[in-house]
């Protein structure tokens, strides 16, 4: 007989896992109590719970596993909340562990109770309130299989206190037993086979990489269908650094923000055959619009997604990358060579040389960036313009990899999902790029680079301004501006050498590439401060 | 458009409260819902019925086979069911009018389960238009009050959801 709070350790050691993010409280004491007495699983001390989440989403997005964030209960649980929707939104595996106070006090609005099960469940793939301490070896068993299978999202498992210092049985199942839960991986071969004549027949036929590519594991699979079908590609922002920038066959980000070149093809295509993306309405604002002409192919891992927001001619259910398997190995005899040339031919005419007197031009900044970073960088982007300014010119190499938060968009996330992309590959270069406003949101996560001795690179793109939401007051709101200027504090490089961690402040591009080389080369964390004009446009 | 869903589901704590949020967050238009275990104690089974054009349709049973928690999802098309909903109506009689509301009862296939000296309750069990035929009969007296569960269905003929 072990405690279930072994057991817990017990489970994820059987899952493999090395590393969790969290931060403890007394409703989850005794677990935490047996993480030191095993000491088989570094715990990353975070310095807000929401940061566990998304530590542990940049974790499990270089893995490509589920990876695990703990939290007390109360308000340890729901400040877990945002980065456990933000999973959801994203379809990143998370196991969320979280303390709930003793079984018998359940219902009875003790301190630091919360019914975070129910709190949870719009934005969780599934959730358990564990009231059996037996059942946990199952219970985890299944949650690792639910987050990492199929659609992949965000489990719960919320344990009381009682029932962690219960005595168990325990041995690991080496085998799931669910009799609801059946993901499809294999896709229809009738189905597949009218996706090749598709192709064949099609005279202009596109690509619509998303995010469900990464998900899968198919990153070279769509590229080899692409170059052997020559079908060019545009990405969805989840989707970017799927293909390198400058691949022949890509043509770059669709959508709101995205570009001329990818969004014309998006219009003037016959064939659309979306795969792994989810017609989301940053990508597709109008899906009715876009399908009138056209043969649309979903394919998606979650049928619910296909026939959602567009209405498709040829929906297939599957794993992206078990289908692309099967269609790169048909041959196809149409090379759409007056198609390519025809998008080839459109012309991306952003400007973004202009320079304002004393302060960087951030879109040039992130060229010079990628330019200097090794092919296999790991960048992150916030949320707001600091984002599009990144989708639009970091240049990806093969290799290379962009993570950002597509789906929900909650600031904050850039630095904790660099931290936990960190510790998943210490061998990469891993950069967030974030604005003032965003940082600000997550700034207390320099302290845990600090004590986990992260090289982690941070750039501070700072117009005094939440750069986006005053952009559209003056647009869409007569340049009536409310609460978007946050002012000329704090002074970043002063807050980051308070941490103990190296920084700079740059002023204009003509330092810009030596202040790169700096950031670049330094082998320990590292934050540059950008100065940015407050006008600064996002496209 | 009116379709009937039936859903199977695990019989465990939280289910119900899983379905009900999905309705509640993705905007579907539910007018009855039933609840009940089935032959096998670890399953119950839901019917839902249900407003929306047929996009909508698609989409709830989709949404409902994602949930991690159902077993089978069969929407019902209305001539191939047989639906029952049972009321309990609590209406005004007085001593003489009794004879008229017992001969309602007796054609309408109605029975009456308790008597006062100024009410009589009234339990019927069949079809929502059957029983909307029958409310209509009996709404003159003055209705007091209505209880009613929500609408269940089977398959007619052999066939079963399983």
């Amino acid at each position: 007989m072990i405690s279930a709070a072994e057991a817990m350790v017990r489970c994820l050691e059987a899952e493999g896992v090395t590393t969790a993010f969290g931060y403890p409280g007394a409703a989850i004491c005794p677990f935490y109590d047996e993480i030191y007495k095993t000491g088989s699983i570094h715990h990353v001390l975070v310095r807000h719970e929401a940061n566990a989440g998304h530590e542990a989403s940049g974790y499990a997005r270089i893995t490509n596993r589920p990876a695990v964030c703990i939290a007390t209960s109360g308000p340890g649980a729901t400040n877990l909340l945002t980065a456990i929707a933000t999973a959801y939104a994203d379809s990143i595996p998370l196991i969320c562990i979280t303390g709930q106070v003793s079984t018998d006090q359940i219902g009875c609005d003790v301190f630091q109770e919360v019914d975070i099960t129910g709190a949870a469940e719009p934005f969780v793939k599934y959730s358990y309130l564990v009231k059996d301490a037996a059942a946990l070896p199952r219970i985890f068993k299944e949650a690792f299989y639910l987050a990492g299978t199929g659609r992949k999202g965000p489990v719960l498992i919320d344990v009381p206190l009682d029932v962690q210092r219960a005595m168990i049985d325990f041995e690991y199942p080496s085998e799931i037993k669910m009799r609801t839960y059946k993901p499809a991986f294999k896709g229809n071969p009738l189905q597949i086979q009218r996706i090749r004549d598709a192709v064949n027949s099609s005279k202009k036929p596109l690509l619509c990489v998303g995010g469900g590519i990464f998900l899968s594991g198919a990153e070279k699979e769509i590229k080899r269908f692409s170059e052997k079908a020559q079908i060019p590609a545009v990405s969805t922002m989840m989707g970017l650094s799927i293909f390198p920038t400058d691949h022949p066959m890509y043509l770059g980000m669709i959508g709101m923000h995205g570009l001329r070149s990818a969004n014309t093809a998006m219009n003037n295509c016959d064939t659309i055959i979306m795969i792994g993306a989810r017609v989301g309405d940053r990508a597709v604002r109008s899906p009715s619009f876009l399908a009138t002409g056209k043969t649309v192919i979903h394919i998606d891992i979650d049928s619910a997604e296909i026939g959602k927001n567009i209405n498709v001619d040829i929906p297939l259910v599957g794993d992206c990358r078990e289908i692309l398997t099967e269609l790169c190995a048909a041959e196809y005899d149409n090379d759409h060579a007056a198609w390519l040339s025809e998008i080839r031919e459109i012309k991306n005419d952003v400007d973004v040389n202009e320079e304002t007197e004393g302060y960087i031009n951030p879109k040039v900044f992130i060229r010079k960036l990628s330019d200097r970073c090794p092919a296999d960088t790991v960048c992150v982007a916030d949320v707001g313009q600091n984002q599009i300014w990144t989708c639009n010119n970091f240049g990806f190499r093969e290799g290379g990899r962009f993570l950002t938060t597509g789906g929900m968009g909650t600031m904050g996330y850039s630095v904790p999902c660099a931290i936990g992309a960190k510790m998943a590959a210490p061998e990469r270069e891993v950069v967030a790029i974030c604005g003032d406003g965003a940082f600000q949101m997550q700034m207390m996560e320099l302290a845990t680079i600090i004590q986990e001795d992260l090289p982690v690179k941070i750039i501070v793109m700072k117009n005094k301004r939440l750069g986006m939401v005053r952009e559209l007051q003056t647009n869409l709101y007569n340049d009536q501006l409310i609460a978007t200027d946050i002012g000329n504090y704090p002074d970043f490089v002063a807050l980051a050498r308070a941490y103990g961690i190296e920084a700079e402040r740059v002023s204009t591009m003509a330092e810009a590439e030596e202040k790169i080389e700096k950031l670049v080369s330094s082998k320990k964390a590292y934050l540059l401060e950008c100065n940015v004009y407050k006008l600064e446009s996002t496209l | 458009m009116k379709y009937t869903v039936s859903v199977l589901v695990e019989n465990h704590a939280g289910v119900l409260a899983r379905i009900a949020g999905l309705f509640a967050r993705r905007g579907f238009n539910i007018d009855s819902l039933a609840v009940g275990a089935t032959n096998d104690p670890t399953i119950s089974r839901i019917t839902i019925v249900a407003d929306g054009d047929e996009h909508t349709a698609q989409q709830l049973e989709k949404q409902l086979n994602k949930l991690v928690d159902t077993i089978k999802v069969r929407t019902l098309s209305a001539d191939e069911l047989l639906a029952r909903e049972l009321h309990l109506i609590k209406i005004n009689a007085a001593p003489a009018q009794r004879n008229e509301v017992l001969t309602v009862c007796e054609v309408m296939g109605a029975k009456i389960v308790d008597m006062t000296p100024t009410t009589m309750t009234l339990e019927i069990s069949d079809s929502p238009e059957h029983i909307q035929r029958f409310n209509s009969l009996i709404e003159g007296y003055g209705i007091r009050e209505v209880v009613s569960t929500g609408t269940i269905a089977i398959q007619k003929g052999a066939l079963t959801i399983k």
